[in-house]
């Protein structure tokens, strides 16, 4: 991959590596004993994960009641975070798959990383479905399996049915691509390890050799995976918009849902993305792997997305008073300046103000910016699931059953528990695994490494020559 | 995996591009490359070793095909046949609703079916475990190997080749 690349590009490598650098800086975290930090982090991870569970457990107890549901607030915080969680998820897959096809180079520094948050997301994501059907020892009545009621089959008319298929697809086709990539890293793990750790990592490395063939299937089938997840990752939000949009409930039953919902997602995924690379460059010493290029990068995506959402926020409310349809104008009047007013003040400053800072380029460049930044725009979207949910059916058509919905502390609690679940498995992913792609950063060694590509470049001039050789270490 | 042991002699690289010459090389004098084994793909290898171009994605169509015609063939049974249902005024046979969860089966048939075959076809899986001839192959080494077994008389002429190709280690390895 020694093609050109423009001078002017920042490298995305610094600190000069050579191949053994980059197997020794990225294999470190995972072959050293857990530092304080990750000891503290992982307990307060797993104990919030344990209060979620025990949360889930009152749930399954005493049943959902326990929850502040009631007409006509049917979907609260369930519901809420699932659609918040599912859409972090797609920014591990945008920029694995689609960043991918689009041949952008800085992906590699981060993808590894955001694919298993991926994958993590869609865990937490799937549990709410799984526990607010309230009776969950039933859940499996969802799958279309032969069975004794007749056979009675599911709803494949029903939105909430295809739900169920894009998350389980999204969450296979997820983990296998990010497992396909993890392969050839655990071998290189495996190679550098001893005694039972290298029992441990053979068995994961599922007998990599790094044989030219092997490679070639590896990039055939890396390729063909992106270019699958690519509509999937597209489809997956847009049937989560579906299960709104194609209900009658006035502020829900609009066409613009599913672009909207997509760029919702990919925007509140590349913030927690942020919020993740700016904690682990700095905890792991990755500084050189995931450099200030790959922030200012996708701070741009964050700009864009979430001008995106910002246009469909107002084209929402433009069309709700042109429809001249007064249900429509309720629900939109209601949310901008009802009882949850705050709610959408909180998305819109999150989420369309906030980010306009990123037109600067110092800003973007900005670690700790970029970081509160990432937390403001979790929050903003946050709440953008939660104007759209309970503020919409906390007003019914009646204004006698009108209400105001608080959640109880079962609900607060699974939603934290799924941030321990999210941050315990993140934890875990960062002592096993290499959280940086080891093949792939060093397949663009020479054409991003910072002693050949940039301003900093020593042998540009002997680029096309591709003579150098590296001293041995 | 093979029962019987193979001899290999084999020389480690130092970088990508003295491995593509020496690659070069063997193929201008006519040497059996048994394989070559890297620590990352890479590009313009192919080619040289004269490897044929990966059919996965072919296989990943018929997969995909499997999975589209699996999905819609199922609901129209379901829906036509085995239990027919109105919802919403709908035909009973209301192919728009069936596309969502046609797509999703098309992709999931498609990705599983191409991994299954790729680790099958590339002899690996869970614990297999394959002759590594440098723990340093996957780190920063390029390897190119000879297999040598049975005819002893091959590996001075090949150990020079692989001197005068720039070499940085020559060894002889039984698998």
């Amino acid at each position: 991959m020694s093609a050109t690349v423009s001078p002017i590009r920042e490298p995305l490598i610094t600190g000069h590596k050579d191949y053994h650098r980059i197997t020794e800086d990225i294999c470190a975290p995972s072959e050293r004993t857990p530092s304080l930090a990750w000891v503290i982090a992982f307990i307060v991870a797993a104990s919030f994960l344990a209060f979620g569970i025990f949360c889930i457990l009152w749930t399954i107890w005493f049943g959902i009641g326990t929850w502040n549901l009631n007409r006509t607030v049917g979907w609260g915080w369930d519901i809420t975070n699932f659609v918040w969680w599912i859409g972090i998820g797609h920014a591990g897959t945008l920029i694995s798959a689609i960043l991918l096809l689009f041949r952008q180079k800085w992906r590699t520094g981060v993808n590894r990383a955001a694919e298993a948050m991926t994958i993590f997301a869609v865990i937490c994501a799937a549990l709410f479905p799984a526990i607010h059907v309230g009776r969950i020892w039933v859940v499996f009545y969802f799958f279309p399996y032969p069975n004794t009621r007749g056979p009675l089959w599911v709803n494949f008319n029903s939105p909430l049915l295809w739900d169920l298929f894009a998350i389980s697809t999204y969450f296979t086709v997820s983990l296998l691509f990010w497992y396909i990539g993890l392969v050839p890293d655990f071998a290189t793990l495996r190679d550098r390890a001893s005694g039972l750790r290298k029992k441990f990592y053979n068995f994961l490395s599922f007998g990599w050799t790094g044989a030219a063939k092997h490679w070639q299937r590896f990039e055939s089938i890396s390729l063909v995976l992106a270019g699958l997840a690519t509509p999937l990752v597209l489809s997956v939000h847009t049937i989560v918009s579906f299960d709104f949009a194609t209900s009658v409930i006035p502020g829900w039953h609009t066409t613009i849902f599913p672009p909207y919902f997509v760029a919702g997602a990919i925007f509140s995924g590349f913030a927690m993305v942020q919020t993740l690379m700016v904690m682990t460059r700095k905890v792991l010493k990755l500084e050189d792997y995931i450099t200030v290029e790959h922030i200012d990068s996708m701070n741009k995506i964050i700009l864009l997305t979430g001008s995106i959402v910002g246009v469909a926020y107002l084209t929402e409310l433009f069309i709700a008073w042109y429809s001249g349809y007064i249900y429509e104008q309720f629900a939109f009047m209601n949310r901008v300046q009802g009882v949850y007013w705050w709610a959408y003040l909180g998305m819109m400053s999150c989420n369309v103000l906030s980010p306009q800072i990123f037109w600067s380029r110092k800003m973007r460049r900005n670690v700790t910016v970029t970081f509160v930044m990432s937390i403001f725009v979790n929050i903003g979207m946050w709440f953008e699931r939660f104007v759209i949910i309970p503020t919409t059916l906390a007003r019914d058509y009646l204004p006698s059953s009108w209400t105001y919905y608080v959640p109880t502390w079962v609900e607060v609690g699974i939603f934290l528990g799924t941030l321990g679940i999210f941050f315990t498995c993140y934890l875990i992913f960062a002592r096993i695994a290499p959280v940086v792609a080891i093949a792939e950063v060093k397949a663009i060694l020479k054409s991003s490494g910072d002693q050949y590509a940039g301003k900093h470049a020593q042998d540009r001039h002997n680029e096309s020559q591709e003579t150098s050789v590296h001293e041995s270490h | 995996m093979s029962t019987d042991n193979k001899n290999i002699l084999f020389g480690l690289y130092d970088d990508e591009s003295i491995l593509l010459q020496a690659v070069k090389e063997a193929k201008d004098q006519h040497l059996d490359i048994d394989n070559v084994f890297t620590p990352f793909p890479v590009h313009g290898l192919d080619p040289l070793l004269g490897l044929s171009e990966s059919r996965l994605h072919q296989a990943g169509f018929v997969y995909g095909a499997i999975g589209a015609l699996t999905a819609f063939l199922f609901m129209t049974w379901v829906f036509t046949r085995d239990w027919p249902i109105i919802f919403g005024g709908k035909p009973y046979w209301s192919v728009p609703a069936f596309i969502p969860i046609t797509f999703e089966l098309t992709v999931l048939f498609a990705s599983i079916g191409m991994v299954v075959t790729y680790f099958a076809v590339n002899g690996q899986g869970p614990g297999v475990t394959n002759p590594v001839l440098d723990d340093r192959i996957t780190d920063d080494k390029f390897c190119i190997s000879f297999d040598v077994s049975g005819n002893e008389d091959q590996v001075e002429p090949l150990k020079s080749f692989l001197e005068s190709s720039g070499a940085s280690e020559i060894r002889i390895k039984e698998i």
